[in-house]
C-alpha cells in the first residue's frame, strides 16, 4: 500500500535536516504504529506525505499504491486516496461542516471521475456515519472545529475519514489531549473502518492507544530515522522502560 | 473664503464642461444653492483629510476617461425574475421601452428630468437638503456637484408597504459616458420599501441619494455595482432615520477602475437602527474606497458597519468609518468592523476607523485588520482533497460572511454568494 524509501527532508526556511533516510513498508490492511521520542521526525513525516509546505524532500521516494506521492499536490494525494488525521485540527470560521464535508467529498469523487453525491445521499450517510461517533446535529452545522472540545475534534476528523473512505491513513497524535472514554469513542470509529484493503499508520507518543487499536507493527523513530521495528510487543517495552534503553542500545 | 487658486481653476474648468442650468421651477433654485455649497467648497483635492487615501482627479476631469463596456454573457443580471419594477437607465439616460410603468400601489415614482419644471413638488423638502446638512463637518463636493448637474434620477415617496422592490438598473454602453444621477426616496410613518440597484451605468457615473426615512418606516437597499469593468464611479448615500426606523444598505462590488462609495447617516430618532455593509473583490487595477459617517443623535439607536474587502494583484481598497455620538444621544450601540484579505503582497488596504463620543451611557466598538489568508487552513482543506482554487474561494467566502449577513432577504444573498463564488473561480492568485 505505502512504500517509503531513504527518505530524507529538511525544512525550507533553515538549513534544518528532520528526516535522515525513512524505510517504511506497510502492506494491505495493516496497521503499523510509530512511536518515538518528541522531536524524533513522527510528525513531520505525517505533513510531508500529505504535502504540506515548508519541507523540502532532498532525497527518496513515497508511494501509495505504485504512484508517486511526492509529486502530487495536497488535494492529488487525497484523492488518491490518502488521510492525514491532524494532531491539531484547524478551525475554518465561516465554513459549515457539513459544506466543508460535503465539498471534499464530491471533490474527491469528481478527481475519480466518479459522479458527486445528492445532497440527499450525502446527509443519510453523513447522519448515520455520525451517529456512531456521537457526533449530533448541531456538531454538523457549526463552523469547522469552532468551539469544539479536544474530544469533538478528534472525533471530527475521525468521520471525515469515515465519509472520505481512504485507502491510507495516518493518524497523527490522534490520542494527544484525549481522556480515556474519547479515546475509546475515536479508536472504535478506527477500529470501525479496519479492513483488508486499508491501511493504518498510527503516529503516537504513548503506548496507551495501541490498547484500543492493536498494530501489527511497531516501528520505533528516534533522530528522523526508524531505529528498531518490532511487533506488538515493542510498544509495551517503551511503557515499561521508556525510550531510553532502546535509544541507548542503537546510539 | 476664497478658494486657493488651484481648487478655483480646477473648478472653473470642470464647471465650463458642464451644461448650463435649466431656469425654472423647484429644482432651479436646489440647484443653485448646490452650486453656490460647491464654490464655497471647490473640488476634493488629495490634500483634504477624506481624499488622502483616494485619488480624486478622474472624478474632477472635466471630461471622463473612457471605460470599455463590458458584457456579461456567462450569467444572468443581478435581480433577473425577481418580481420587481424596473427602472433603467443607460449611460444615465432613462430607457423608457426597457422599463416597467412608474406605477406601485401604495408608492409614487416619478422622474426627475420630467416634474424638476413645475413650481411645487414633496421633493422640493428633501432634494439637496440632506445632502446639505451632510456638508459638515466633513465636505463632498462631488455630492453638491451632483445635486447642481443631475440630469435625471427617481422620485420615490412611499406611504404604505410597497408590493415589490423596486429595481435601478444601470446599463453602461459609450466608452465615453458621463452620467449624473439624483434620486430622492421618502418613506412615510411606517412605510417600507427594498430599493434593488445594479450595473456600471457610465464611464464615470455620479449618484446621490437622499432618504428620508420617518418613524417606524424601514428602508432595504441592495446594490450590486457591476462586475469586470473600467468605470469609475462616485456615490452618496444620504440618509436621516426617525424613530424607531430601520436602512439596511448592502453593496457589493466586483472589480470597476475606481468606486468611491459614501454613506452618510444620521440617526435622529430614538431606537433606530442602521446596519451599512459592504463586499468588495477586486483584481488588479481596482481601488475601492467606502467612506462612512454616522451620526447618533437620539437615544437608544443601534448603528452596524460591516464592510469586507478582498484585494488581489495590487488592488487597492479604502475605508474611513466614523461614528459619531452626540451629547445626549445615551444607549447608543455602534459597531463598526473593516476587515480586508490581501491575496499577495501587492495589495494594500487602507483604514481610517473614528469614534466620536460626547455621551457617557454607550457601547461602541470598532476594529479594523488587514491579512492574508490562512495557510493553514488552506492545507487542511486541500488534504481533505479540496482543489486549491476552490478551497481558496471557501475561505474567501466565509470571510465576505458577515458582510452578507446583512442582507435581509435569503435568496438574494444566496444569490450574492453565488456570483461572488463565481467570480473567485474565474480571478485568483496562483
Amino acid at each position: 500500500m505505502l512504500e517509503i524509501r531513504n527518505l530524507h527532508v529538511k525544512l525550507e526556511e533553515e538549513d534544518k535536516v528532520i528526516l535522515r533516510g525513512v524505510d517504511l513498508t506497510i502492506g494491505a490492511g495493516e496497521v503499523h504504529a510509530i512511536m518515538g521520542p518528541n522531536g524524533s521526525g513522527k510528525s513531520t513525516l505525517s505533513y510531508v506525505l500529505a504535502g504540506r509546505d515548508g519541507y523540502e524532500v532532498t532525497e527518496g521516494s513515497a508511494r501509495l499504491e505504485g504512484r508517486e506521492l511526492l509529486d502530487m499536490e495536497p488535494e492529488e494525494r487525497a484523492a488518491a486516496g490518502l488521510f492525514l488525521a491532524f494532531q491539531y485540527p484547524v478551525e475554518i470560521p465561516g465554513v459549515g461542516n457539513m459544506t466543508f464535508l460535503r465539498t471534499a467529498v464530491n471533490a474527491q469523487r469528481k478527481a475519480r471521475g466518479e459522479e458527486e453525491l445528492s445532497a440527499g445521499d450525502f446527509l443519510k450517510v453523513v447522519r448515520e456515519k455520525a451517529r456512531t461517533l456521537k457526533i449530533d446535529a448541531e456538531m454538523l452545522k457549526r463552523p469547522v472545529n469552532v468551539g469544539f472540545s479536544g474530544g469533538e475534534k478528534k472525533r471530527n476528523e475521525i468521520l471525515q475519514m469515515a465519509m472520505l473512505e481512504p485507502r491510507m491513513c495516518i493518524l497523527d497524535e490522534t490520542d494527544s489531549g484525549l481522556d480515556v472514554d474519547a479515546m475509546k469513542l475515536v479508536a472504535d470509529g478506527v477500529n470501525a473502518l479496519r479492513s483488508d484493503d486499508r491501511s493504518f499508520l498510527v503516529i503516537t507518543h504513548y503506548q496507551r492507544l495501541l490498547d484500543h487499536i492493536k498494530p501489527d507493527v511497531v516501528h520505533i523513530m528516534a533522530a528522523g530515522r526508524i531505529i528498531r521495528t518490532g511487533g506488538p510487543e515493542l510498544a509495551l517495552e517503551v511503557e515499561n522502560n521508556g525510550y531510553a534503553d532502546i535509544l541507548g542500545e542503537v546510539g | 473664503m476664497a478658494l486657493p487658486k488651484a481648487k478655483e481653476d480646477a473648478l472653473a474648468a470642470r464647471l465650463a464642461a458642464l451644461p448650463a442650468l435649466s431656469g425654472k421651477g423647484w429644482l432651479a433654485a436646489a440647484r443653485a444653492e448646490a452650486l453656490a455649497r460647491l464654490q464655497a467648497m471647490g473640488l476634493p483635492a488629495r490634500r483634504d483629510e477624506y481624499w488622502r487615501y483616494t485619488d480624486p482627479a478622474s472624478l474632477n476631469a472635466p471630461e471622463p476617461l473612457p471605460a470599455q463596456r463590458f458584457d456579461v454573457t456567462d450569467e444572468a443580471a443581478p435581480f433577473d425574475g425577481m418580481d420587481r419594477l424596473k427602472i433603467v437607465f443607460v449611460d444615465g439616460v432613462f430607457d423608457a421601452a426597457a422599463s416597467d410603468d412608474l406605477a406601485l400601489a401604495g408608492v409614487s415614482i416619478e422622474r426627475l428630468a420630467t416634474t424638476g419644471d413645475t413650481d411645487i413638488h414633496w421633493a422640493q423638502g428633501l432634494y439637496g437638503t440632506l445632502e446639505a446638512r451632510g456638508q459638515t463637518p466633513v465636505p463632498r463636493p462631488l455630492a453638491a456637484l451632483n445635486s447642481a448637474f443631475a440630469t435625471d434620477g427617481v422620485l420615490i415617496h412611499v406611504t404604505g408597504r410597497a408590493a415589490k422592490p423596486i429595481s435601478l438598473v444601470y446599463i453602461h454602453k459609450s466608452e465615453t459616458s458621463d452620467a449624473i444621477l439624483h434620486h430622492c426616496v421618502k418613506l412615510g410613518p411606517g412605510a417600507e420599501l427594498t430599493l434593488l440597484e445594479n450595473g456600471p451605468a457610465a464611464a464615470r457615473f455620479s449618484k446621490v441619494m437622499e432618504v428620508d426615512i420617518a418613524d417606524g418606516a424601514s428602508f432595504h437597499h441592495i446594490r450590486i455595482q457591476g462586475r469586470d469593468h473600467e468605470r469609475r464611479a462616485v456615490t452618496h448615500l444620504f440618509a436621516r432615520l426617525g424613530a424607531k426606523s430601520e436602512l439596511r444598505s448592502f453593496t457589493l462590488t466586483a472589480n470597476g477602475r475606481l468606486t468611491r462609495n459614501e454613506a452618510v447617516v444620521e440617526l435622529t430618532g430614538d431606537e433606530g437602527r442602521a446596519h451599512l455593509a459592504g463586499a468588495t473583490v477586486g483584481d488588479g487595477e481596482f481601488h475601492h474606497d467606502d467612506t462612512v459617517f454616522i451620526t447618533h443623535a437620539a437615544v437608544a439607536c443601534e448603528s452596524r458597519q460591516v464592510f469586507k474587502k478582498v484585494l488581489m494583484n495590487g488592488a487597492t481598497g479604502v475605508f474611513q468609518g466614523k461614528i459619531l455620538v452626540k451629547p445626549g444621544a445615551q444607549k447608543t450601540d455602534g459597531y463598526q468592523i473593516s476587515q480586508s484579505l490581501l491575496l499577495d503582497e501587492d495589495s494594500q488596504f487602507l483604514a481610517k476607523p473614528e469614534l466620536e463620543i460626547y455621551a457617557d451611557d454607550v457601547k461602541c466598538s470598532h476594529g479594523s485588520t488587514s491579512g492574508a489568508i490562512d495557510e493553514t487552513a488552506l492545507f487542511y482543506l486541500q488534504s481533505r482533497g479540496v482543489p486549491r482554487r476552490r478551497a481558496q474561494a471557501l475561505l474567501v467566502l466565509a470571510f465576505l460572511a458577515e458582510a452578507i449577513e446583512e442582507i435581509a432577504d435569503e435568496a438574494i444573498a444566496e444569490d450574492i454568494r453565488a456570483r461572488l463564488e463565481r467570480w473567485l473561480a474565474r480571478h485568483g492568485s496562483r
